[in-house]
């Protein structure tokens, strides 16, 4: 009894040097061995086609970096015990809303005819993701203050954000900026390969999301409220400002990942993104984040990501399969890791 | 309020209303709109007859909620347990996918009612295998469903990556055709809710089912197999899923993988929520879901017939969600009661 009482209370370890596997170690060893094997078994059978090289393994990231950006904010809200199905969607209103705001079309509202300026690339981004953070804070707003089921409500957002990027264009939009070309010739040579603004976006978020989510109070926070929401109120902790800043930042991450979007594809698409709520949740659960909150990592949904990437790279790749076999394959390891999760947290309880 | 706070501790209930009044919104609701209809949209309620068959705005909103219908019905049941199915979207593309192909595909060329049943057969395998990922192994609904719903679409892009066109007469009737002088879908929609409605209430299944959804802990004391209702209900809810596939590709004369059932469980979940089935499980209404499949279709042909520009349906769909669900949450309620 006092033992189990002593691992749930944080103490660091005796010998610093000596480390000591814990229960809750377990899934993010298990991403990081599946993440090596299937890393390891793509570079060999495919050793002819050159996939072992640093700048596949730098496209890893660069390709999903949107994936990678929005998983890191999803984590944060399944950490806290909830779920946030808007990030798909958007994706693709943030793209669009940069678009519009660099190429404007007068419109009407009310019967006046409204012309916009044309928006520096700059501004526009900023306004996106200003316009991102706050849908999530409403979304955040109605499910702390009413109640309501976090599934329900981000369902109902992912409706409307997605019907507000169909608002602003149904078809896609162009941009062109003499500062896009610069940002995508940017490029910081590593060896043979280069790293580019995608991957240096991903890498400071990630590093950020890390340092918040282990060393400030917001971030121990958020893992008390996935652990025990009522235990968190009783601890005095601030649970209600928390859990509306958790989604709020989730529309933040989910809005860069729009911008990384609309700079990869040079325009904005409201159709963008369409779906990828799922593939992100499922990154994170790969990722050895526990759905019911409390337990899990920022570093584990990179791997989570990295093994997304590196399935998908591998069958482009292969060149005969069909991409279905993505879906297929990133289903099986979904399932592989809930039945793991699931006996790891039983065997935690007896 | 006294009496909820006095009952032994079970906060994840809220205060229900009773239920007589589990109706009473949605179909308000449904009424608010086709009142609005009958104010600004001329020939709304206009209906014709031609050959026979009966033609007009309502009947387009009965016929294509069918689909969502038949899915709500699936996933009332899947609801009132406290669970949700994710995947009733994916398993509908399969379903139909492989009921086409069987039908058409030169290699097998089978007749039409058993390529209906063996695509029947494969969503009632997707629902166990839910079932079972759920009751069984005890894995949280959302991400149980989840998995098919990753992989459902891959899957049904390999049974045929094509577009498949369905020539066969009697199975479009399926779909297309007429009883009575109203869609045949209307009628299977009616008649999987006389069955369903029949077992829940003449036998005790209904009453398993929303013991399982209050308190799955009770119920297994109470001498309730719950895994096996869990099994149950998501079996149940994949084969509505194949039937609501089935009647999609006969009505197209048509399967395509990519885009059948597409968003299809949000719709169904909204209709169940908007029907009154709470969320948490242990009350759930099944006219009330379908009148909530009626609202999202009846909202859809509103918009159309208005000439909205279509862009704005998710937007005002989306609004009208949240405020529904808001109407019925608790804590919104007693904003207003104290004052």
């Amino acid at each position: 009894m006092t033992e189990q009482a002593n691992q749930l209370v944080y103490a660091p370890p005796r010998h610093p040097w000596r480390f000591r596997l814990r229960a809750q170690h377990i899934p993010l060893l298990a991403t990081f061995v599946v993440c090596l094997m299937l890393y390891t078994a793509a570079c060999i059978y495919l050793r002819d086609r050159g996939f072992f090289s640093l700048s596949v393994f730098i496209s890893f990231f660069s390709d999903n970096a949107f994936l990678g950006l929005t998983a890191i904010g999803m984590t944060f809200v399944i950490l806290s015990g909830g779920i946030d199905l808007s990030v798909g969607s958007m994706i693709g209103f943030t793209s669009i809303l940069i678009a519009r705001l660099m190429n404007p079309e007068p419109f009407t509202l009310f019967h006046h005819t409204i012309t916009l300026p044309v928006f520096h690339p700059l501004v526009a981004i900023g306004v996106a993701l200003i316009a991102g953070s706050f849908l999530g804070l409403i979304q955040g707003v109605l499910i702390q203050f009413f109640e309501l089921a976090p599934f329900l409500v981000t369902l109902a957002g992912m409706f409307f954000i997605h019907g507000l990027a169909q608002v602003i264009s149904l078809s896609s939009i162009g941009i062109e900026h003499p500062l896009l070309d610069k940002l995508s010739d940017f490029a910081i040579p590593i060896g043979s390969a280069s790293v580019r603004f995608p991957e240096i976006v991903f890498a400071v978020v990630a590093l950020s999301a890390i340092y918040i989510s282990r060393y400030t109070k917001f971030g121990r926070t958020i893992y008390a409220i996935g652990g025990n929401e009522q235990s968190a109120i009783l601890m005095g902790l601030p649970v209600a400002r928390t859990k509306v800043l958790i989604y709020a930042l989730s529309g933040f991450c989910s809005a860069l990942g729009g911008v990384i979007y609309a700079l990869a594809k040079w325009s904005g698409q409201s159709e963008g993104g369409l779906g990828l709520e799922l593939d992100t949740i499922a990154a994170v659960v790969i990722g050895g984040t526990l759905l019911t909150g409390g337990l899990g990592s920022i570093l584990g949904t990179i791997l989570g990501v990295l093994i997304v990437s590196i399935i998908q790279a591998a069958i482009i790749f292969q060149g005969t399969l069909s991409s279905s076999w993505a879906r297929i394959m990133i289903g099986a390891l979904l399932f592989v890791f809930i039945v793991l999760q699931k006996i790891l947290s039983s065997r935690a309880r007896s | 309020m006294t009496v909820a706070s006095a009952a032994p501790a079970t906060p994840k209930q809220p205060r229900r209303a009773p239920r007589s009044l589990v109706l009473l919104w949605p179909v308000l609701a449904l009424l608010f709109i086709l009142a609005f209809n009958l104010a600004f949209t001329p020939g709304f309620f206009h209906v014709e007859v031609k050959q026979g068959h009966l033609f007009g705005s309502l009947i387009d909103v009965l016929k294509n909620a069918a689909p969502v219908a038949l899915t709500g019905i699936g996933m009332t049941l899947v609801i009132a347990t406290g669970g949700v199915d994710l995947s009733v979207g994916t398993v509908m593309a399969i379903a139909g996918q492989l009921t086409v192909l069987l039908m058409e595909s030169e290699h097998y060329h089978w007749s039409m009612p058993t390529a209906c049943f063996a695509g029947l057969g494969v969503a009632l395998a997707c629902g166990i295998w839910n079932g079972i990922l759920v009751g069984y192994v005890q894995i949280q609904p959302i991400v149980a469903t989840l998995i098919l719903f990753v992989s459902g679409r891959g899957i049904a892009e390999l049974i045929s990556n094509d577009n498949l066109t369905a020539h066969s007469v009697p199975f479009q009737y399926l779909g297309r055709g007429f009883l009575f002088g109203l869609p045949f879908q209307i009628a299977i929609v009616i008649f999987v809710l006389l069955v369903v409605g029949l077992l829940m209430r003449r036998t005790a299944a209904g009453l398993f089912i929303e013991s399982v959804g209050n308190n799955p802990v009770a119920a297994r004391f109470a001498g309730i197999n719950e895994r096996f209702i869990k099994l149950l209900v998501y079996s149940f809810s994949g084969l509505c899923a194949g039937i609501a596939g089935i009647v999609v590709a006969s009505n197209n004369a048509n399967a395509d993988p990519h885009n059948t059932g597409l968003n299809v469980e949000l719709d169904a979940i909204l209709a169940v929520v908007i029907g009154g089935t709470s969320l948490l499980g242990g009350r759930y209404s099944l006219i009330g879901s379908i009148v909530g499949a009626l609202i999202i279709q009846a909202m859809d042909t509103t918009i159309l017939t208005r000439g909205v520009a279509v862009e704005w349906t998710l937007v005002v769909k989306a609004v009208v969600v949240v405020g529904v669900c808001l109407l019925q949450a608790p804590k919104f309620q007693r904003l207003f009661r104290r004052k």
